[in-house]
């Protein structure tokens, strides 16, 4: 059991809209006997932190039965069953990205269909497949035609290829986003891993690319540095799998001395901007 | 609360902000902590840590009733017994020790040594399992993480001994833990600077099967954010949030 907020007790972020942008859940496939207790655990943290909304992904079987990265179609649709199921439950709290895998255009095509037509409002790109990859087009042509942000893994610089995923970096996305100027890209967690300088750099120019500030990297001076290299306007806040770097860096948003404006657009007025319209009742812009 | 995973100065791989003993002092107040132990962040990186020890007591001096000078001891160095005594006669609470940095391995009996001698002069000893991310690190920065064998090792080194280690991860600390006798586990303290909250709770994890009188508050700042190891604390269960942290 994780924390949870007593009666009268205020969130630790404090009581405006807080938008989660980059979440995950488990499930009874995904390999693991404690997935029903590490769901709850978001929850209860996201209550006391006091998230809206959890905006959130199922990675497939999470390399039970395919590869995290790499997850088999049959997997990617239990995976997005399990989390369509859990976005219908806790509607009130929750939302979905549509996962899939771009090695299978057809599936991947058909789930965002699918998906989307059950409350999806996003989709989920995991690293099957280099961003720049010209399989991601259709996928990223059909999210742009239906309003859909798709949120990209991404490694900060990739300077070599690391075992159990094809990484791809801020650059790599950008070229996909250049070629599709009117789909909306998140780019996955500047602190979950590399060198987020260099993504900075490769998609200051790509104003359709948000970063999202997830992971559990809490390196003093990047957000200081998002902030300077792109605005508050392009910036995300997200949790990703650890909630306790997202709550230290809202603390560090105010800490670094931004102007409300500019944290409420990190909090949640970017993310009601750019996923479909009237996709979070509770945080009205 | 002490803060006892801080440093002041630069970091040879990438800018860190204002990493001065006043900024520090700000952000104690701040995050209402008593006091912190404080090493010098480059000398982690010099051959030798004479200079380095000698510009962080000099920097700290102003600032010694809340700023603990732990310079760093290289037991592969000439003198380092004296540099020891010298920590002591200081005041410093405890020293540190760079093992990959310095190219020592998990059982070089010149660790071994230094850990017993502090422990005899009542210093802690405190190591670094990292500074950054594996996969941000510069290519230049090839020393690896420290490794849970050399903290095994230093544990059963001798009675004396005790042991701050910081920057280390849930696997490591129960792979330590759960390979010492009771005896040894008490000369281990952790700093909860890397350890994961919810949804995983790895703090919470630990504190309920190693015990939260194990660890102790530590941030790695200048590095690092001090708000993260305070939001982890503040995400515990609640049923382990009156837990008391250890005190070194």
């Amino acid at each position: 059991m994780t924390a949870s907020r007593g009666a009268g007790e205020a969130p630790l972020a404090g009581s405006a809209p807080l938008i989660d942008a980059h979440a995950h859940f488990y499930h009874a496939a995904a390999g693991r006997a404690d997935w029903a207790e590490v769901n709850a655990a978001r929850f209860r943290a996201g209550e006391r932190i006091g998230i809206t909304y959890h905006v959130a992904s199922v990675l497939g079987s999470y390399g039970f039965s395919s590869p995290t990265y790499f997850p088999s179609p049959a997997d990617v649709e239990r995976g997005n069953d399990a989390m369509l199921e859990i976005a219908t439950r806790d509607h009130d709290r929750v939302r979905m990205f549509t996962t899939v895998n771009p090695n299978y255009t057809d599936h991947t095509l058909r789930e965002i269909e699918r998906c989307t037509k059950r409350g999806a409002i996003g989709v989920k790109l995991l690293a099957s497949r280099r961003a720049d990859d010209p399989l991601l087009d259709p996928i990223a042509a059909l999210a742009g035609e239906r309003g859909l942000p798709v949120l990209h893994h991404i490694w900060q610089h990739r300077t070599r290829e690391w075992p159990s995923q094809e990484i791809s970096d801020g650059i790599d996305l950008s070229r996909l986003a250049e070629r599709h100027p009117k789909t909306t890209f998140i780019l996955a967690h500047i602190g979950g891993g590399g060198d987020y300088m260099h993504t900075f750099r490769a998609v200051a120019d790509v104003p359709n690319v948000y970063p999202d500030l997830s992971g559990s990297g809490v390196d003093r001076g990047m957000l200081d540095a998002a902030v300077a290299a792109l605005g508050a306007d392009r910036l995300l806040w997200g949790c990703d799998l650890t909630m306790c770097t997202g709550l230290a860096k809202l603390r560090a948003l105010d800490t670094i001395g931004l102007p409300a404006h500019e944290i409420e657009a990190i909090r949640w007025r970017n993310a009601a901007r750019i996923f479909p319209p009237n996709s979070f009742e509770r945080c009205t812009p | 609360m002490i803060d006892v995973n801080t440093f002041i100065g630069g970091y040879p791989f990438r800018h860190v902000p204002h990493p001065t003993p006043d900024a520090l002092l700000r952000v104690l107040d701040r995050e209402g902590l008593d006091g912190a132990w404080v090493g010098h962040l480059p000398t982690a990186f010099y051959r030798d840590p004479t200079l380095g020890n000698a510009e962080l007591f000099a920097l700290l001096q102003p600032f010694a009733s809340r700023l603990h000078a732990v310079p760093a001891i290289r037991p592969d160095w000439p003198g380092w017994e004296a540099a020891l005594r010298e920590a002591k006669s200081a005041g410093s609470p405890a020293v540190r020790a760079y093992p990959t940095q310095w190219g020592l391995g998990p059982h070089d009996p010149r660790l071994r040594e230094l850990a017993i001698a502090a422990g005899e002069l009542g210093l802690s000893l405190v190591l670094t399992v990292r500074f950054e991310d594996l996969r941000q690190r510069h290519p230049l920065d090839a020393a690896g993480d420290l490794s849970a064998a050399t903290v095994r090792s230093l544990a059963r080194a001798g009675e004396t001994v005790r042991l701050v280690v910081t920057a280390a991860g849930r696997e490591m600390i129960e792979e330590v833990h759960w390979g010492l006798t009771p005896a040894e586990q008490r000369r281990v303290f952790w700093d909860i600077s890397w350890i994961w909250g919810p949804p995983e709770d790895h703090l919470a994890k630990l504190f309920r099967t190693v015990g939260a009188e194990r660890f102790v508050f530590g941030s790695q700042w200048p590095l690092r954010l001090t708000q993260a190891p305070r939001a982890n604390l503040d995400l515990l269960p609640d049923d382990l949030r009156p837990a008391s942290l250890g005190r070194v």
